[in-house]
């Protein structure tokens, strides 16, 4: 069982909490920035489509979507998509400035949309994007951003609650902006769900210009190099994922790991410290810092399950863990749970899969 | 304290570094719950080693200088000794009671605020900071610092493939979702350096020397520049931590498998009998997809 939390008293500015500045009381309704890139848009754009709804709901006001982008068939099908996802409302801006992504027309385009329509709560998603643009965009509004919330909710006095782990690997913070407008917050791609979209929704627009001309733009794109997507790990979106933490104690016996995720079709991953020590590569890596994963199946082998670990797979259907030690903190959150030695169990869930399933896997 | 001489030619260059605890030797309180962080070792943010690097190979090539900056604690001096014995030229910490329980917001206040003095005589021509901090983890100082200075800024960069001192033009290589950018920017510029970008250096013997004996610049408030200490620390912070607590137990406890007295291979099936009986459609969705 987990310990009761520790009673702590509201610090800082929780302590002297006051109505709310005057100029502020007029920011109304919930925002979500549509990270559009190079004609895309991003899966965690949707997805705190989703978390954003549920805000709007309880605080009876409208969800917005903020959309960037040149004038394109791309950027009008995100316009509409938008709407399928749960706004009411799309801020738009279309320029060709804005066409690959930069800080400064960015920037600019969305502090001018809220210093002019004052949403009340505004949330990225926590790419490299969004966290190159909330970040500036926090400062330059000088309010409150709390990044990577794994969870978000409205409290009594209609303020964002925003939980996310602490420093060290077994207690997670709620966080609020009290006197500040926008509460912004960014959110990890897959830690939200992803809603299903309705197709005959749409909504109102809301048009804006940049009032910035190319030659004001001091950065330019030179070159977009695609990465090669063919080998890359697509971890975050897999069905089945086995992973391995330091309990598999040498890299070699991630073999055990990668046979299994073989055998089931899927991905492979690892805890972080894995990652430091070098035995797998950054981006198989599971959790706050890594990858958030939604699986229907999801296998943990030798990980002792710290709340960075547990915030990035608490989205599977089904958690297993093996591990030897049975007041391993995994146990608090998986499903099912074994006592024994990993190095035993991978390889016999394996083969009891081949069986099972009627297949030898090709890699084994 | 005087701020540490600028050079007259070549590149000046700050480094913002933060002292972290070791993640790998927290450890926390069993009763209180709460992180225990007497005689855990403090390292640099192994990010900001990336950043450090990077600026003293600019240095190294064009010349130049290299200051380190901390906001921290008094002890965070370690981090900063640790940093000139790498290499770096100069250090300076700012440091005062009125920082603590700093956000972002606060943090980028008084960094920025002290790099606008170190920038009086020379301006700042690079600030470069890690890609984020293990500890915080937001990546939001950076770009803060940016804003405020009104700095280009160059996150997530992966290299740096030209720099025209004479027409202070920079080619960069930023890390983007799906790819990477190539940009051009001028300078001045904030740039937040990638981990695995470039292998930090072991500081020479004589670095190490300088390291141990070098008089620090250190800071208060005020003689960073900060005029209104009410932008710093908790007060200059709009967010607040309202509840910290540990994660609660799923309702219902973990359906245990039972090993005694069980060969692996029964085990294994003990295991899929119940992974199956829990999830029915997993079976004919796995032995549809891999026959
Ligand atoms: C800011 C920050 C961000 C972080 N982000 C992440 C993140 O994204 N992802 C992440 O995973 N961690 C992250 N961490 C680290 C996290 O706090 C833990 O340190 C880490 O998850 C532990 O990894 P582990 O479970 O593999 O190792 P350990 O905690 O060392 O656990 C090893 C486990 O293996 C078990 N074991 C030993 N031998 C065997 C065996 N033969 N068979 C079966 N079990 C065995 C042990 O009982 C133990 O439970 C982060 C930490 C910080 C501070």
């Amino acid at each position: 069982m987990a310990a009761q939390p520790p009673n702590k008293k509201p610090a800082g500015r929780a302590g002297m909490k006051k109505e709310l500045p005057e100029k502020f009381r007029s920011y109304k309704h919930v925002w979500v920035f549509v990270e559009l890139e190079r004609g895309k848009v991003h899966p965690v754009s949707w997805e705190l489509m989703g978390e954003g709804r549920k805000l709007a709901d309880k605080l009876g006001v409208d969800l917005a979507g903020v959309v960037l982008g040149p004038k394109s068939d791309e950027t009008r099908q995100a316009i509409k998509e938008t709407y399928h996802y749960g706004a009411d409302v799309c801020y738009i801006c279309e320029d060709p400035a804005l066409a690959d992504y930069r800080n400064e027309p960015y920037t600019r385009a969305l502090t001018d949309l809220v210093n002019t329509h004052q949403p009340e709560i505004m949330l990225l998603g926590a790419t490299t994007l969004g966290r190159d643009l909330a970040g500036s965009v926090a400062t330059t509004l000088k309010t409150g951003l709390t990044a990577d919330s794994t969870e978000l909710d409205v409290d009594d006095e209609k303020s964002l609650a925003a939980t996310r782990p602490t420093f060290g690997g077994t207690l997670l913070c709620t966080i609020h902006t009290l006197n500040f407008r926008p509460q912004m917050a960014t959110v990890r791609p897959r830690v939200m769900a992803m809603p299903e979209p309705d197709r005959s929704r749409s909504g109102r627009m809301v048009w804006h210009s940049l009032k910035m001309d190319e030659a004001d733009i001091v950065t330019k794109v030179l070159e977009y190099v695609a990465d090669a997507t063919t080998d890359d790990a697509n971890l975050a979106y897999a069905d089945i994922v086995v992973a391995g933490g330091m309990g598999l104690r040498v890299p070699e016996n991630f073999r055990l790991v990668t046979r299994l995720a073989d055998v089931l079709g899927g991905e492979y991953g690892c805890s972080r410290p894995v990652v430091q020590k070098g035995w797998l590569p950054a981006d198989r890596q599971i959790g706050q810092t890594g990858n958030t994963i939604r699986p229907r199946l999801y296998i943990a082998a030798g990980i002792s399950g710290a709340i960075q670990h547990r915030v990035g797979v608490e989205g599977a259907d089904l958690i297993v863990a093996i591990n030897t030690d049975p007041a391993a903190k995994i146990f608090e959150f998986a499903h099912m749970g074994v006592v024994a030695d990993a190095l035993t169990v991978l390889p016999a869930l394996a083969d009891a899969f081949e069986r099972r399933l009627g297949r030898r896997a090709m890699a084994s | 304290m005087d701020a540490p001489e600028t050079p007259t030619d070549g590149l000046n260059i700050v480094v913002c570094i933060k002292q972290v605890p070791d993640s790998a030797q927290i450890r926390v309180h069993p009763v209180t719950n709460t992180i225990m962080r007497q005689g855990v070792p403090t390292i640099i943010n192994p990010y900001d080693l990336f950043a450090l690097e990077e600026a003293m190979r600019l240095r190294d090539q064009y010349g130049g200088q290299v200051t380190v900056l901390c906001m921290g604690p008094p002890m965070a001096e370690d981090a900063l000794r640790r940093a000139l014995g790498l290499g770096a030229d100069k250090a300076v910490l700012i440091t005062d009671r009125r920082f603590a329980g700093s956000d972002t917001l606060a943090t980028s206040f008084a960094l920025a605020t002290a790099l606008t003095r170190l920038g009086a005589d020379h301006p700042v021509d690079i600030v470069f900071t890690g890609k984020q901090t293990i500890d915080g983890d937001t990546a939001q100082v950076g770009p803060g610092i940016a804003s405020r200075l009104e700095l280009n800024q160059l996150t997530y960069v992966s290299a740096i493939d030209t720099l025209d001192q004479g027409k202070g033009e920079i080619v960069v290589r930023r890390r983007a979702e799906g790819g990477v950018q190539v940009l051009k920017s001028k300078l001045p510029c904030l740039i937040t350096m990638l981990e695995g970008s470039n292998e930090i250096r072991r500081g020479s013997v004589a670095d190490m020397l300088r390291a141990a004996r070098a008089e620090l610049t250190v800071w208060s408030a005020e003689e960073a520049g900060v005029e209104d200490v009410m932008m710093c620390g908790l007060r200059g912070s709009p967010t607040v931590v309202k509840r910290v607590f540990a994660p609660s137990a799923r309702d219902e406890q973990a359906e245990m498998v039972t090993v005694e007295g069980k060969q692996p291979a029964q085990i294994g099936d003990a295991i899929i009998d119940l992974i199956f009986a829990a999830q029915p459609k997993l079976e004919a969705d796995l032995s549809a997809a891999l026959n």
